[in-house]
């Protein structure tokens, strides 16, 4: 971890390169990393973790195997986005953010992929899928796992 | 034989890397030599992913193409969809700030200058700061993020202030919903952002760039890295700017998925390594921005318009549009539409026409019911507002805004309540904090707004008196645009706020 920070010190701005690299390293910010960003970029342990806890994309308790985002934004909407959603979150049996129990998959809502004349749209670890219903959302929740 | 197969990650969301696969495939076992070209995406989504051949005589275009199509493409048996320049969609725009993409291989910096590429650069940099700024003025060029503010008088600003760095930042976090015009041509063009990053660098005097881009964009993020890189192995970035004794470098940020990131100075903000929380202005960040020095921060759009208003002049460009909204705007034209995608015009096409002309109306085939254009914060526009001409004064004037020009199109089972709900709960989600009408407003709305679904009448007033608090009394756009939808909804569609209403009593 001390690798990961001091690779990025001399950035300007450096706190979200080093929050980015640590959870791509590690899958999620290890709560050992607060003090040693705090004391590497010299600012408090109170404002490390209020930057952490703003941002939706950062975590402290690891994720799923696989990480699946469903878009919830309009343009989805309009073409069966949220039947879509709340199909999957049944599948799954979890809320929002929440993981199946076989640790395999975490659901997330996202606020547009830029697919928007596509929709609906998913991503699949960084992976992205347009015209999702509900036969495709299943293989893909399947081939992952859940 | 050129056989191109889009990269944008639209194209690939719709299966184009396994066709490039199979194409690869089967010229192999066929021993056909092809040349395969992953090319930015016409913009034509709903032909994605469009393969288009060029066996010699112009590019034939072939869409949407599955991977067991590849043989009938290859034996040159599939049906087509003839030259890819004449399918009306495409015909009819006026492309400038695109011209390049879906044509050139997006990282491929020679075919970049074979298509015109930096010849607004090498105009600029042998031009002073002051001359390059006056083009741009003279061009009439607005943000295109939606606020519409000159772009010229913001560049001669950070020009004037005295300061020993300046930099300049490309807001390139384009959350709201329906727009993906900055992701197309990050994806598609990424050396034009560059181009126009490095003309504004040398335009204000500033030497050092950095690109916000958001993390949801996990393509466009790949490829900008590559061309940045590209370009500084190329001396387009670096000490010497194409040899013209001026520095500019930059570099690619990632944001975290917080939407009021693409607010300037929560984005400032966090590319400082901070919370995103919204800065009160004045300061402004053209005099006080990124680690308090004077920024330039500008749009995707608006800075990737840049090279061809420089290459070609300002009064080219200035010649189209339609009153004080200048040149051209990338339509991106979404949600339930036959034919979505990004469709470049001049300012001043009617919003009906391009509904139901361009986009061909509904995918589902049922009637439009309404439109919603500049993403989560703009209005919902009724059919009556239909003959509404494009253009940032003309929407203001029905009670919209054209923000970055997504349009988002529902058919006639949307519920409006259900809209204008969503709009108040995303508000309340993504809300900064800083500001109580924002992030109290928003939590209040939603309780409001599921009021008014179980019959109680007296919630209409109390969520207009809300919306008219959270318009006045908010910081930024986030808070300050949420009743552009919640109140076009309520006025527009009054029957769908009404019918739970009627249904309790």
């Amino acid at each position: 971890m001390r690798a990961i920070i001091s690779d990025h010190l001399h950035l300007e701005g450096a706190l979200l390169p080093i929050l980015h690299a640590l959870q791509n390293a590690c899958g999620r910010i290890p709560q050992e990393a607060t003090p040693l960003i705090a004391d590497a970029l010299n600012i408090s342990k109170a404002e490390v973790h209020g930057v952490i806890s703003f941002y939706h994309d950062f975590r402290e308790v690891p994720a799923g195997r696989h990480v699946v985002k469903i878009c919830r934004a309009e343009a989805c909407q309009a073409v069966g986005g949220n039947a879509l959603a709340e199909a999957a979150l049944a599948r799954l049996g979890v809320e929002w953010h929440g993981t199946t129990g076989n640790g395999a998959v975490t659901l997330e809502p996202v606020y547009c992929l830029g697919l928007c004349a596509c929709g609906p749209a998913a991503m699949v670890d960084g992976k992205v899928h347009g015209r999702v219903d509900e036969v495709r959302m299943a293989k893909l929740l399947a081939e992952a796992g859940a | 034989m050129k056989i191109y197969v889009p990269m944008d990650s639209a194209a690939k969301a719709l299966g184009a890397d396994d066709v490039a696969a199979a194409i690869i495939a089967e010229a192999a076992s066929r021993g056909l030599e092809i040349e395969l070209i992953r090319n930015g995406t016409r913009g034509m989504i709903w032909l994605e992913p469009l393969v288009e051949i060029d066996r010699g005589a112009g590019r034939v275009g072939y869409g949407p193409v599955l991977p067991a199509d590849v043989p009938a493409l290859l034996d040159g048996t599939l049906k087509g969809l003839g030259r890819v320049e004449q399918i009306p969609f495409f015909a009819r725009q006026t492309r400038l700030t695109f011209a390049r993409c879906g044509v050139t291989d997006p990282l491929n910096l020679d075919d970049y200058q074979a298509h015109g590429g930096l010849a607004g650069l090498r105009r600029a940099a042998g031009l002073s700061s002051t001359e390059i700024v006056e083009e741009v003025t003279q061009s009439g060029l607005r943000g295109r993020g939606g606020a519409g503010f000159p772009t010229g008088i913001k560049w001669n600003t950070v020009r004037q202030a005295e300061a020993d760095q300046k930099y300049i930042v490309c807001n390139a976090d384009e959350g709201d919903s329906g727009t993906f015009a900055d992701r197309v041509i990050m994806e598609g063009d990424p050396f034009c952002l560059i181009e126009g990053m490095a003309i504004a660098g040398l335009g204000v005097g500033a030497t050092k760039g950095y690109i916000y881009l958001r993390s949801e964009y996990p393509d466009a993020i790949r490829v900008m890295q590559e061309a940045v890189r590209i370009a500084r192995a190329n001396g387009v970035l670096g000490a010497d700017v194409l040899g013209a004794g001026r520095a500019f470098d930059m570099e690619i940020r990632v944001g975290a998925g917080a939407y009021v990131c693409g607010e300037e100075t929560s984005l400032l903000n966090s590319l400082e390594g901070k919370r995103g929380v919204v800065r009160a202005k004045p300061p402004l960040p053209a005099l006080q921005g990124f680690l308090g020095k004077p920024t330039v921060v500008n749009n995707v759009i608006s800075l990737a318009t840049v090279p061809v208003i420089l290459e070609k002049g300002a009064q080219h460009y200035a010649d189209f549009g339609l009153g004080r909204s200048r040149g051209t705007i990338p339509v991106q034209i979404a949600g339930n539409v036959k034919h979505g995608g990004l469709f470049e015009t001049a300012f001043g096409m009617p919003l009906g026409e391009l509904v139901l002309d361009i986009a061909g109306g509904t995918a589902s085939g049922r009637p439009v019911k309404a439109v919603q254009v500049g993403g989560p914060l703009g209005a919902y526009m009724p059919l009556e507002r239909f003959d509404t001409p494009f253009g940032y004064e003309e929407f203001d004037g029905a009670g919209g805004l054209i923000g970055h020009a997504g349009m988002v199109v529902f058919d006639d089972s949307a519920d409006m309540l259900q809209m204008a709900r969503f709009a108040m709960e995303f508000c309340a989600v993504e809300s900064c904090g800083k500001c109580t009408p924002c992030r109290i407003g928003a939590v209040r709305g939603v309780e409001t707004i599921d009021r008014i679904a179980a019959g109680d009448p007296g919630a209409i007033p109390l969520l207009t008196d809300l919306c008219e608090t959270m318009t006045d009394g908010s910081l930024c756009a986030l808070g300050g645009f949420t009743p552009y939808p919640v109140m076009s909804a309520l006025t527009h569609f009054p029957e769908d706020f009404a019918t739970a209403k009627e249904a309790a009593e």
